[in-house]
């Protein structure tokens, strides 16, 4: 269900007729070429590396310009990115890359613009540009790299940390719901939604660049493990041991059972996709007719 | 109607803040993103008919946090933009007031002033926000702010904060206020060509040497745009100024670069800081005024040197930086400034500190929104000239 009231005004394509873009993974040295570093400040056993990795094939395999990539960041784990990534990239403050980004893409439509951000940063401080971004459909493709906590200051709880979760701010554990980020972007209009996991890489890299070449708001939500801060407070920290898990938790979208929906069973893959305008392209319209009521 | 001839200037009857937005696209600006806000929000309603007429966009943001967020954005996608806003979305504004400081990203944000804190008077002018202006963002940064004082200067002021923004890659606020802004006076638009436009251009080098010869004071190169060869990093961390990517384990990177981002605007300061002297010549006393208030300051002015009263108006057109050496030259003059201004102290305590107890600094502040008129400024200059015959004595 979209919250979107407008939406039936809308033609809408369901998401049996698309079909997402099948990516050949590159060579290291390939990736490479995409790197201004490939020395990171990520722990050991971050899946940062993995998802970067899968956001890099996404590019080569779609063939983008890489001087006409544009990556934008906010602040946390995820945001660092931006300075490994060797495009154009803006690591801007906690919570704003997308409203940053918003502006980067009305002034230049031409740009490929893909936002890097966290859990915390796109639901909590950023949830309000999150919902407007996907309100209003404009061609980003947010990436968010989930991984239930804010690692970067240390293990505290975020929007997506589960009911009885522990972590330095809920030690006697999680008292809030989580949001499901994907529902959250539906719900606010986004045309694109996706899950994948860093245990399935393939399917993480075709959902990226399916966001990436669908025109309008596209959410891709990259399920992380952060084994040093929410793995150890309640999982494992064992790096191979927490993303097997991700094995048993995520299920196929096709084959998802709307009744077990937990943080131990979620779905992945394509999750919704429809087409309606994009907004940069309906401000374009409104410039030719503004120009009109000025002529006329 | 009196007859014009083609080439004669337009002169047309503007509001402060229709002026802000005319002058905003005859700089060049290309993009606005803002909010609704009392005082200011017919900036924000002008632009968004006028800015897709000339081919450029206009976004309402869901905050003025996004707004001027966006504004960074469309800027480092190469657009002059700008946002409008008044006291509460001018404080939200602060954190990438700051972003822009640090990254050097060209942009102008208006602030029509109107009471505070808080929502305080939406509808009454005010000057409470110029230490807002100065130090609203955190950590040590410098800004540009310019004062206008009539519906002309709203026009050729923004014209002046979009130059001085591309000029020096720097953040331009623009203080006007709620009265200023809605105001309405003659203006006379400025034929094409006949203002100063500072256009960004492209760096010229090469883009592997950007960061390292970009970044020296007298050569401040512009920003190469976003998707271009140059591959920017752009970023609120302490950064390597010849490198351009994040250095914070390296405290003499961390100093060059804080000093650098004051001293890019300071080393100019000749070249920035504006300052209108009126019937200074012989003056024994100065008025030290500022926006609306100098208006006021201005009709004592006169008033009182028709009189054979020696008094005189130092105007600051430029607030940040501070107008220091104006304000000494003052001081050595005069035997007593007075600063009206509506707030506390703001701007009279920069004043004492120029000053340094050369002359006597009279201070007088008005929080209730209302104007300070002339009648009280006459008040402050008659002891100051006990000597006199005033009226009515």
């Amino acid at each position: 269900m979209s919250a979107l009231v407008d939406e039936q005004k809308l033609e809408a394509s369901p998401t049996g007729d698309y079909k997402l873009p099948r990516i050949k993974p590159h060579t290291t040295t390939e990736i490479k070429a995409h790197l201004r570093s490939a020395k990171t400040l990520w722990c050991p056993g971050c899946s940062n590396g993995t998802i970067t990795r899968a956001l890099i094939d996404a590019i080569i395999g779609l063939e983008l310009d890489p001087e006409k990539v544009v990556v934008v960041a906010g602040i946390g784990c995820s945001g660092r990115i931006s300075a490994y990534l060797d495009y154009s990239t803006v690591h801007t403050a906690h919570g704003r890359a997308l409203a940053v980004a918003t502006g980067v893409k009305a002034a230049d439509p031409s740009l490929h613009v893909i936002v890097a951000m966290g859990d915390g940063d796109s639901s909590a401080i950023g949830g309000n540009h999150f919902i407007h971004a996907a309100r209003r459909n404009i061609d980003l493709t947010a990436l968010v790299f989930n991984n239930s906590i804010y690692g970067m200051t240390g293990g505290q709880m975020s929007p997506t940390t589960h009911l009885g979760d522990k972590s330095t701010t809920s030690v006697y554990g999680n008292v809030e719901p989580a949001f499901d980020l994907c529902e959250l972007a539906h719900a606010a209009g986004a045309t694109y939604v996706a899950r994948g996991t860093s245990w399935a890489y393939q399917q993480l890299t075709n959902v990226i660049a399916g966001g990436i070449s669908h025109k309008g708001f596209a959410m891709v939500e990259a399920m992380a493990i952060c084994p040093v801060y929410y793995g150890r407070f309640n999982l494992t920290s064992d790096p191979s041991e927490f993303l097997m898990s991700q094995k048993e938790h995520a299920v196929q979208a096709d084959k998802f059972d709307e009744d077990v929906r937990s943080h131990d069973k979620y779905p992945v893959g394509l999750l919704h996709h429809t087409e309606r305008e994009e907004f940069v392209t309906a401000l374009g319209k409104v410039n030719e007719r503004a120009r009109e009521a000025g002529n006329g | 109607m009196a007859a014009t001839t083609a080439t004669a200037p337009r002169a047309v009857l503007l509001q402060g803040n229709e002026a802000v937005a005319e002058g905003a696209i005859a700089a060049g600006a290309r993009f606005f993103a803002g909010y609704p806000i009392t005082p200011s929000t017919e900036i924000a309603e002008v632009l968004a008919r006028r800015l897709p007429q000339v081919g450029g966009t206009f976004i309402q943001m869901e905050d003025e946090i996004a707004s001027i967020a966006a504004v960074c954005g469309a800027s480092l996608a190469g657009a002059k933009a700008l946002t409008a806003t008044s006291g509460p979305g001018f404080s939200l504004m602060q954190e990438m007031i700051g972003f822009a400081s640090m990254a050097q990203i060209p942009c102008v944000i208006v602030d029509v002033m109107r009471g505070g804190p808080s929502t305080g008077l939406p509808t009454e002018p005010a000057q409470g926000d110029v230490m807002q202006a100065r130090w609203g963002t955190h950590g040590e940064h410098s800004v540009i702010a310019l004062v206008p004082s009539s519906v002309m200067e709203c026009y050729t002021l923004t014209v002046e904060a979009f130059n001085l923004s591309e000029q020096y890659r720097t953040p331009v606020i623009i203080l006007s206020d709620a009265l200023i802004g809605h105001m309405r006076e003659a203006v006379v638009i400025p034929e094409p060509g006949a203002l100063r436009i500072a256009e960004r251009g492209e760096p010229d080098c090469e883009p592997d040497e950007y960061d390292t010869v970009s970044s020296t004071l007298d050569n401040i190169l512009p920003r190469p745009p976003l998707g271009s060869p140059f591959k920017v990093h752009v970023t609120g961390l302490v950064y390597n100024r010849r490198s351009g990517m994040p250095d914070t384990a390296d405290p003499a990177a961390a100093a060059d670069l804080g000093r650098y981002l004051r001293e890019k605007i300071y080393h100019h300061r000749d070249a920035i800081v504006r300052v209108e002297e009126v019937e200074m010549h012989g003056a024994e006393v100065a008025i030290f005024a500022y926006g609306s208030v100098a208006r006021s300051a201005m009709a004592v002015v006169r008033k009182l040197r028709a009189e054979g009263v020696a008094v005189g108006l130092v105007r600051p057109i430029t607030l940040w930086p501070f107008p220091t050496q104006a304000v000494e030259r003052m001081a050595e003059q005069v035997r007593t400034v007075i600063v009206p201004e509506m707030n506390i102290k703001q701007v009279s305590w920069e004043v004492q500190a120029a000053v340094a107890g050369r002359a006597k600094v009279v201070d007088y502040g008005r929080v209730d929104g209302k104007l300070i008129t002339p009648d009280e400024i006459l008040e402050l200059v008659k002891p100051e000239f006990y000597y006199h015959k005033w009226e009515g004595q």
